[in-house]
């Protein structure tokens, strides 16, 4: 009934108005929306209070009060691994050197290039070579994307080197910090081994007497290499030894070319990641970063306690 | 104060005119430049070459910090009330200053900043240089001199020392495990989170005695052995006909067991030999650990020693107390193992460097199994 009612009502009134027609209408129409829109608008211009940055930003970050701040740390995934205060003398770039940093950013920038490299290059002998030559020609900014994964992963060598010597110098590994250290020493030797393994991949003359070179030591090794003391005694041979299994074979070729990719793009990183998590997750448990500290003194040294 | 300023300003002089002349007679020694260009130039040698600068910046940076807590150290050492109201660092505070800083944006700006910086020196590194790119592996032909990258090179030269299965296998395993066990056998509860020497001379000597004998293993593995691993000075072509006339000998040989002497008893020659070489070793981890008690109870040791008999003699005989302190603080455990991988890396790597270089002598133990 109310349906028949509104539209008699609006029989009439296009009946009353027919002169005025439609386009006048709809310039009235549009009128109302623009000015709506305008209202509208207004909002967007901080864009912090709309409902999209809302959902991703959980927190408003706008004031720079304590609260936010903290909260700028806490609440952010990427963040949270850090505290929210820090020793105001931590900040310094003399005491850390930031090498500690550097080296896991390096990680990032080694884990981007390197899944960008995996694009062009296949780990086999018969292309593995004219891939890098593909590389280096055809693919653009390739030769950049190499040099720039190579050099990362010599100057991340480097910095995982200087994080240690500092960490010695400020005595950081001191309690209760011991057991942080020896993940520390397991990652340098996993960044030394994903750099070699990384080596062999471009299967150029560089690589392959490298690997050949490091590998012949497996030979010696103790009890599990042919050549090495008491080896041939416990019955290894170049056919089962410590080496054949490095190199899936004999002689470096095919499957240590295989392998040396899965160590390097797989099986590396993934116990590296582990061992990372763990790192950074003691830096936090035994207290933060260690200094600068209070100098103690001396006079204060108490002897060890009896259990 | 121990050392009084106007001669730390003529030591200064002298060690700068040292190094001078030092390296105005290498310039003046060098005889192909285009060599030593090839071997700095070399792409893969770049990063070895940086630590040639950055090691001693670093080194400076962490010692020149270490000086500047020493010295408040003695200062607060001296002065009991000082000690308990001053913040006890060199950084300085003032009592209305909070002593933490919000890390958004105080830290994370800072590795903001070093992210963007690294990746500059990243991107004007890799628009610069090359990565090397050899020929197309080939098994038959070897390339003359074979190289590991530049961190194992150090690996690489230590085969001149010992057989593969020491310098490749144990060697690695002692130094990766001996690193380990650093902070176990360090007892002394100072110096946790500030630079320092006095408090930590004895610990901080050590670790960088072995980090510097990495690095210079390594320069030699880099910048001093040519083809077929043969030692060309820095400046010397590396000639590919060199050949060089060296004598190996074992050190028993040196002694007299040989089998001219064993002529009448040739079976009882391994055996011999096996417990001769076995009493050296012996004896070398006896007098090396010697020397390590020694030295791990002396005081600071300064380079005015060498020219004066008299304070040398001084210095080594008596023990610093506060070294006695410290050893009295450490368990017999973590003495013995400290002293095991001291004298079996630390000690045992130059001395064999030296007997290997000096005297030509390549086994000290032989044995039907193994030799070292």
């Amino acid at each position: 009934m109310a349906d028949q009612k509104d539209q008699k009502e609006t029989q009439q009134l296009t009946g009353e108005k027919a002169n005025v027609g439609l386009v006048e209408r709809a310039k009235e129409t549009a009128a109302a929306l623009k000015d709506r829109a305008l209202e509208e608008a207004k909002d967007y211009k901080d864009p912090q209070q709309t409902q999209v940055w809302k959902s991703i930003f959980r927190v408003s970050h706008q004031r720079s009060d304590p609260r936010n701040r903290s909260l700028a740390i806490l609440s952010n995934v990427f963040l949270h691994l850090h505290p929210a205060k820090i020793n105001r003398d931590a900040v310094r770039y003399q005491y850390t050197w930031g090498m500690g940093g550097i080296t896991f950013y390096l990680f990032i920038v080694l884990t981007f290039t390197g899944v960008l490299l995996m694009f062009y290059y296949h780990p086999t002998k018969i292309q593995a070579f004219a891939d890098i030559l593909y590389l280096e020609h055809d693919v653009p900014f390739g030769k950049l994307l190499r040099n720039m994964h190579r050099w990362a992963a010599h100057l991340m060598v480097i910095t995982t080197w200087l994080h240690m010597f500092r960490v010695v110098l400020t005595g950081s590994y001191k309690k209760p910090r011991e057991f942080n250290w020896c993940v520390g020493v397991v990652l340098l030797v996993l960044t030394l081994l994903l750099s070699f393994t990384g080596y062999l991949l471009p299967d150029d003359q560089l690589g392959f007497w490298a690997v050949t070179v490091g590998t012949n030591m497996a030979r010696a090794t103790p009890m599990f290499g042919n050549e090495g003391p008491f080896g041939p005694q416990l019955g290894l041979t170049p056919y089962n030894d410590v080496r054949f299994g490095l190199l899936g074979g004999s002689i470096v070729d095919a499957n240590a070319l295989l392998r040396a990719y899965i160590w390097h793009c797989i099986g590396i990183p993934l116990v590296a990641s582990i061992f990372m998590a763990v790192h950074f997750w003691r830096i936090r448990k035994d207290g933060g970063i260690s200094g600068p500290a209070p100098v103690m003194l001396e006079s204060e040294m108490r002897p060890p306690k009896k259990k | 104060m121990e050392s009084p300023k106007p001669n730390s300003r003529r030591n200064k002089l002298i060690g700068l005119i040292v190094a001078v002349v030092l390296v105005g007679l290498w310039v003046y020694s060098v005889q192909d430049w285009h060599q030593i260009w090839k071997i700095v130039s070399a792409p893969d040698n770049v990063p070895i070459v940086a630590m040639l600068f950055l090691v001693p910046f670093f080194t400076w940076l962490g010692v020149k910090q270490a000086k500047s807590n020493d010295n408040l150290i003695v200062e607060l050492e001296g002065d009991a009330k000082l000690a308990k109201t001053h913040h006890r660092k060199v950084e300085p505070w003032r009592p209305g200053w909070a002593k933490e800083l919000h890390v958004w944006p105080y830290l994370v700006r800072v590795e903001f900043l070093a992210a963007v910086i690294v990746t500059v020196i990243l991107y004007v590194w890799s628009i610069a240089l090359n990565a090397p790119l050899e020929e197309p592996a080939n098994p038959n032909l070897t390339m003359n001199p074979s190289k590991a990258p530049w961190y194992f090179l150090g690996l690489q030269e230590m085969l001149v020392y010992f057989d593969p299965w020491i310098a490749g296998v144990v060697m690695p395993s002692i130094i990766m495990i001996g690193l380990m066990v650093f902070p176990y056998v360090d007892s002394n509860p100072l110096g946790n989170g500030y630079y320092t020497l006095r408090q930590r001379r004895f610990a901080v000597n050590m670790f960088s005695w072995g980090f510097l004998m990495w690095i210079l293993l390594i320069v030699i593995g880099t910048f001093i052995r040519g083809p077929g691993w043969i030692w060309f000075w820095p400046g010397q072509t590396w000639d590919h006909n060199t050949v060089v006339f060296d004598r190996n000998r074992d050190l028993h040989e040196i002694l007299g067991v040989t089998p001219e002497n064993f002529a009448n008893h040739l079976s009882l020659l391994p055996w011999v030999r096996g417990i001769f070489g076995f009493l050296v070793v012996s004896g070398f981890f006896i007098l090396g650990g010697l020397f390590f008690h020694w030295l791990m109870r002396k005081g600071p040791f300064r380079f005015s020693y060498l020219i004066s008999p008299k304070r040398f003699w001084a210095w080594a005989k008596l023990p610093d107390p506060f070294e006695l302190k410290l050893l009295a603080n450490t368990s017999i455990l973590q003495y013995m193992t400290f002293q095991f991988f001291a004298v079996s890396v630390l000690l045992a790597m130059p001395v064999k460097l030296f007997l290997r270089l000096v005297f030509t002598i390549k086994y000290v133990w032989v044995t039907p199994w193994f030799n070292v």
